[in-house]
């Protein structure tokens, strides 16, 4: 059973992460980051399968894709703090030289990306490619994936979403972050998208809400529900009902900060609140 | 001179659904993905005797390339069968991300590349795709000349880890390079020896060459042919010592010009030894329906085509 309280803690300093590496660069991706920390967290601390250490091909261990790659620094966060790679390396997000690029790549050896993403759409048939390879090996893990909801108005995913439901892939779980923004604004604004659970539906997927994705018990009960749902010939598909900006009040329910660096202030708003938990970088 | 003999007509496409079935038989990692076009790749016998390891995505030639790059992740060797056009364009981003700049081991194989897809027409032709690929920093580009040529490279890429993109095509032509010979990546084969000409050929114009060279060698000027399989890494030295020796070069190729061997090899040739090049290629220009000889003809793609570029190249020695 999981410690709430010790993961609430650690999406704490996950979001304190977050705005230290965006703000020190002046640049990157906060919003959709802090929506996503409990996902994360919970993803990595308590629902996947994972070996130790890092190697590409990950067989014997559930694999994650990232396909919304510019919330790399809720990724890099998580990552460290699973013990991937030190968690001071986070100092160096977005610098030159360094293996914590603007988005995620496999190109400087950092540990724990499998796939370079940034360039949006590409992540499902990644992860479709990748759930063969284990039935193929006759491995029984699970592959996660996580969309934008935005993103889902590329048309690659859509190729996969179909291809998933004809070939019974049922070793997949892609969850889709629900925060209704995009960079020009509410994704019912920008291309509006109808009702994203009766569109993989009518594609043949089973469909899990998670309406409260910032809450930890939900989005763990969310996932392991997924996961209960796996090996019966359908792709699952969950939908996190997210805030974008969640834990700090300003950057809160816009697509303001979607791409948006805070200054002085703001982070120190941002910081005092979110109180160190397992220690700053 | 050296000459070559015809064993008789193939189709380089069928050398790769040779070469691809004997693949499926010795590497249990070889997987193959198609975009509904299993027959004209030829990828049938493949999916007959592997078939759990034949992946059917339909008409989606961007999810083929994601899902591809994904099966590399547990150790596949992922082969992709699709037209040279929507091997590429249709896909450059998918190939740019998930395969190129994520250092993945597929193997993107293209038929119908080049005007001799005859009668489809442009929409189908595409006269891009060499200088495509070639831009992507670490894929290896591959430009196949025979049934025989194509089934050995098909066979040798398998054993090189990184992304490759092989190009081939649809018509039946000569087939006159060693049954079973050994295709090594980058390595320029010199078919004939000559001193006052170069000619460097890839694809189904290496025939086109070997026939100028007779041609030329009637008039007495001799010309050495070298068949460029490999665009990139492109074998540097073959190319210096060759244009060092005879003065001048022609480049041939069913490609555009612009981003194709002509170019590749002019830029050896200036950074090293500056030598006279003419280049036989599409000058900047769609293709359109007709048969492959007619196209050849016109778009200046043949055997006639080298003479005339030959002739002029030695003139500006």
């Amino acid at each position: 059973m999981a410690d709430i309280a010790q993961l609430e803690d650690m999406v704490t300093q996950v979001r304190r992460d977050i705005i230290r590496q965006v703000h020190k660069v002046n640049s990157g991706h906060p919003g959709g980051s802090l929506g996503c920390a409990e996902f994360f967290v919970a993803l990595y601390q308590e629902v996947m399968d994972r070996k130790e250490g890092f190697d590409m091909n990950g067989e014997g261990e559930d694999l994650f894709f990232l396909s919304n790659g510019h919330i790399s620094p809720v990724f890099y966060s998580v990552l460290a703090r699973s013990g991937y790679f030190p968690v001071d390396e986070l100092n160096t997000f977005r610098l030159l030289d360094s293996r914590l690029q603007g988005h995620p790549t496999t190109h400087e050896g950092l540990p724990g990306i499998r796939m370079a993403s940034g360039s949006l759409g590409q992540g499902i048939s990644v992860s479709l490619g990748a759930a063969a390879a284990k039935k193929l090996n006759g491995d029984k893990h699970l592959v996660y994936t996580l969309c934008g909801d935005g993103e889902l108005q590329e048309g690659q995913n859509w190729e996969a979403i179909m291809y998933a439901a004809a070939n019974k892939v049922d070793n997949l779980i892609v969850s889709i972050d629900l925060n209704g923004q995009q960079i020009d604004g509410s994704t019912d604004a920008v291309l509006g998208m109808g009702s994203v659970r009766a569109k993989f539906e009518a594609f043949g997927w089973d469909v899990v809400d998670v309406e409260k994705g910032n809450d930890m018990s939900a989005v763990i009960d969310g996932l392991n529900t997924a996961k209960a749902k796996t090996g019966n010939g359908k792709p699952i598909c969950v939908l996190l009902h997210t805030i974008m900006g969640n834990g700090i009040d300003f950057m809160m329910h816009t697509h303001a900060w979607h791409g948006k660096a805070p200054n002085d202030e703001q982070l120190a708003e941002g910081l005092s609140q979110n109180p160190e938990t397992l220690g700053d970088y | 001179m050296k000459t070559y003999t015809n064993t008789g007509n193939k189709d380089t496409r069928s050398g790769f659904g040779a070469g691809l079935e004997e693949l499926g038989k010795k590497n249990e990692q070889v997987v193959a993905l198609c975009a509904d076009l299993t027959g004209s790749l030829k990828m049938d016998a493949f999916k007959a005797n592997h078939p759990e390891r034949f992946f059917q995505v339909g008409i989606a030639e961007a999810n083929m390339i994601g899902m591809a790059a994904g099966m590399t992740i547990g150790g596949k060797i992922p082969f992709t069968g699709t037209f040279a056009n929507f091997s590429t364009g249709r896909v450059y981003d998918q190939i740019r991300q998930s395969v190129a700049y994520s250092g993945k081991n597929v193997k993107i194989c293209a038929s119908h590349a080049g005007i001799t897809l005859g009668e489809d027409g442009a929409t189908h032709q595409i006269l891009e795709d060499i200088g495509l690929m070639k831009m992507l920093p670490g894929m290896t580009v591959i430009n196949t000349c025979d049934y025989n040529q194509t089934k050995a490279a098909t066979l040798a890429i398998a054993e090189y880890d990184g992304p490759v993109y092989l190009r081939f095509g649809r018509p039946k032509v000569a087939n006159f390079t060693p049954e079973n010979g050994e295709f090594k990546i980058g390595e320029a084969v010199e078919l004939t020896q000559g001193n006052d000409v170069t000619i460097i050929a890839t694809g189904h114009l290496v025939w086109e060459a070997l026939e100028a060279a007779k041609t030329l060698n009637e008039s007495g000027i001799s010309a050495e042919v070298i068949n460029i399989h490999t665009i990139k890494p492109l074998d540097a030295n073959a190319i210096i010592a060759s244009a060092k020796k005879t003065g001048c070069v022609v480049t041939a190729e069913e490609h555009n010009y612009m981003g194709g061997l002509g170019e590749s090899v002019a830029r050896v040739l200036s950074e090293n030894t500056p030598t006279p090049i003419e280049m036989v290629a599409t000058q900047d220009t769609f293709g359109e329906s007709g048969t492959p000889a007619q196209l050849m003809e016109k778009y200046g793609l043949n055997a006639e085509a080298i003479v005339k570029a030959a002739t002029k190249v030695i003139a500006r020695k």
